[in-house]
């Protein structure tokens, strides 16, 4: 391990890799402050540019330095003008906006940037720990294991979505698979699905369908509803004080610890990601607190601030624990940096750590750069930083869908897969209408391939699917699969009939 | 029929076509020798016709009290309407126009345009600032894309050489 840190080290201690934190955070951080684009979009857009710079360390590190920046600058954008501009920075709107219309702005984004570092750093570190222990647990897979493990985190991604939502998750899990057969396999030598179409031969390309699941819906719905975009009123003077008090930072310190930790494990779960993170330590360090305490949630409390901030840096973190050891993304944004991995020709997995020792850890180094490189820009660039959220919406709009039209043609270099984005993009919309989760899509997308190549292996060599029951540890994710796809349902069942019952009996 | 179940409708139609194509259609074109291997290119997309035309049916026949409303601060698609429907639609119709304009009339002129139609659909009307900002895009962006990136793209109409 301080073999491979040590290259890592080497690796991120270059003049071109810190340029590439610091661009990446900075990239991230304004780009991810416009309501509109989460770090999903953003690290699809910046796709080509980090696949064109040839060197996978690199790439991997100028892209998560973007994902830290999105999830940072969406925080600043939903404290002052409550416009999250991510849906994992939502959670910290819910104080940080209270506290910013009374006059705190400046405090609550100190605390925000005090928050993320901590999560971001405390998540570095466990990553540090706990990854290569999850690695060499994961050797021990076989194709069988890794097609039974891709899909418990399939149905952990749908079993996630929340309460009546599990049936439509797996069914836009299924659509995802279904859209990854599209074109030549490689496994089979032969086109499929592709109803005579010479464009899909080579099948959909992922920064299209991500483009046209996220980037687009989210620009449509900013032009249906123009006060989504609504910049609110924040007085420049309100920013200024940004100093915490003794007394404060004695309050957050253990709320802060707490949630890196909690963030961390979630984001590690396949499917839950940053955005469950967040929600889940809000509710949490509003449940724990004192009576007084969770009177102030909701009015502008540090601690219902600090929390949602920490837990989703540090599930951020914590995402990449099966993504670079595994192989599997954890959410959509993972899925995205997959995608962008395999096409450098990298093949993230338990091999990762062994063959490619500087990519892993100096994916890791970069994390402790790019935090600290986020609070040095974010302090003394507070007031600055608020005035881009002061873009026109007229121009905001036209931008993005350049920037979304750009980043596909960019990828493929066609200009039919942009007929293609437009089409998928209506299609995500309406979908986005009856709230059909997109990320299930996309994540079945990516993963498609994989499952079904590690199917078929095991089918050969097993001849056949005895594999399921013949390997214990196959049989057993496959439970687990079930368990976590059918919990939620049958709670959500018993909760009802006893609701029933309770009426009833009144 | 709400939004919700026509989605699922319209996915059970789709499930239905992709399971009749892996069953029959795949199959049919299989050649002989690829008939001794246990798994077939139609295999995993049995598997996921069934799951689909399942789970489409558990969403159309699951009880309407738990189909979707929207919140306040969500898109109501009964009430479209209300929304800016037609600068949304008209923003989609660019976009289809500058997928089909990029190759022949050029990248600066098309992306030029599209700023700045898209920002004059949008109610902006401040021309003489929209289209220097405009301007500066693209040619910034051509710069970054092709000069630094090596990405090929024409930057001017066809009538005037490949550019680059």
């Amino acid at each position: 391990m301080l073999e491979g840190l040590m290259q890592g080290l080497v690796t991120v201690f270059s003049f071109k890799m810190i340029l590439m934190v610091v661009g990446g955070c900075l990239i991230g951080t304004f780009i991810g402050m416009l309501p509109g684009l989460g770090p999903m979009s953003i690290i699809a857009i910046m796709i080509p540019i980090a696949i064109n710079l040839g060197d996978p360390s690199a790439a991997l590190i100028l892209l998560a330095g973007v994902y830290y920046g999105a999830i940072f600058g969406g925080s600043t954008s939903s404290i002052l003008i409550n416009a999250p501009g991510v849906a994992s920075t939502v959670a910290s709107s819910f104080d940080g906006f209270p506290l910013a219309r009374s006059g705190k702005a400046g405090k609550a984004l100190t605390v925000a940037a005090i928050a993320s570092f901590a999560g971001g750093t405390i998540g570095a570190l466990l990553l540090m720990v706990f990854a290569p222990m999850l690695a060499s647990v994961a050797l021990l897979f076989h194709s069988a294991e890794y097609f039974a493990m891709m899909v418990v985190g399939l149905s952990a991604i749908a079993a996630f979505a929340g309460t009546g939502q599990v049936a439509k998750a797996l069914m836009m899990t299924v659509a995802g698979l279904m859209m990854a057969t599209v074109g030549e396999a490689a496994l089979f030598n032969a086109p499929r699905f592709t109803a005579g179409i010479m464009d899909l031969q080579s099948g959909l390309g992922f920064i299209t369908l991500a483009m046209a699941m996220f980037a687009l819906p989210e620009a449509l719905y900013l032009v249906l509803d123009p006060k989504r975009s609504n910049t609110g009123g924040s007085g420049d003077g309100a920013i200024k004080d940004l100093r915490i008090s003794k007394d404060e930072a004695k309050q957050i310190a253990p709320v802060i610890g707490r949630q890196s930790v909690q963030g961390f494990l979630i984001g590690v779960l396949p499917g839950a990601g940053a955005t469950i993170a967040s929600f889940l330590g809000y509710a949490v360090e509003r449940n724990i607190a004192t009576k007084e305490d969770q009177d102030q949630f909701g009015k502008g409390s540090i601690k219902g601030l600090a929390a949602p901030e920490s837990a989703n840096n540090a599930a951020c973190t914590g995402s990449f624990v099966p993504l670079l050891t595994l192989g599997i993304p954890g959410s959509g944004t993972t899925a995205i940096l997959l995608g962008a991995l395999i096409a450098l020709n990298v093949t993230p997995g338990p091999r990762l750590m062994v063959d490619q020792p500087e990519i892993f850890w100096g994916v890791i180094i970069s994390m402790y750069i790019g935090n600290i490189v986020l609070l040095i820009l974010n302090l003394p660039l507070i007031p600055y930083i608020a005035k881009i959220l002061t873009v026109p919406r007229n121009y905001l709009i036209p931008f993005i869908l350049f920037f979304t039209l750009m980043g596909v043609y960019i990828g493929q270099n066609n200009a039919t897969e942009l007929l293609i984005l437009v089409a998928l993009g209506i299609i995500a919309t309406i979908l986005r209408f009856a709230d059909y989760p997109l990320a299930p899509l996309l994540i079945g997308f990516i993963l498609g391939p994989m499952l079904e190549n590690n199917f078929a292996r095991s089918v050969q060599l097993y001849d056949g699917i005895g594999f399921i029951w013949q390997r214990p540890m196959t049989i057993s994710l496959l439970v687990l699969a079930f368990i976590l796809v059918f919990l939620p349902t049958y709670r959500a069942r018993r909760a009802r009939i006893r609701a029933q019952g309770v009426a009833d009996g009144d | 029929m709400t939004l919700n179940r026509w989605i699922a409708a319209i996915f059970l139609l789709i499930c239905l076509i992709y399971g009749y194509t892996s069953y029959f259609v795949m199959d049919a074109l299989l050649p002989p020798f690829m008939k001794q291997s246990p798994i077939w290119p139609s295999s995993f997309p049995k598997v996921l016709a069934t799951l689909g035309i399942l789970l489409s049916f558990i969403i159309l026949l699951t009880p309407s009290s738990k189909d979707f409303e929207p919140g306040a601060d969500d898109i109501n698609y009964r009430r479209l309407g209300d929304y800016h429907l037609f600068q949304a639609l008209g923003l989609l119709g660019l976009m289809v126009l500058y997928a089909f304009c990029l190759r022949p009339i050029g990248f600066l002129v098309s992306t030029v345009g599209f700023l700045v139609l898209s920002g004059y659909l949008l109610g902006e009307r401040k021309l003489h600032l929209m289209i220097p900002i405009a301007l500066i895009t693209a040619v910034g962006v051509w710069y970054l894309v092709q000069q630094v990136l090596g990405i090929y793209l024409r930057p001017l109409p066809w009538f005037l050489g490949q550019g680059g």
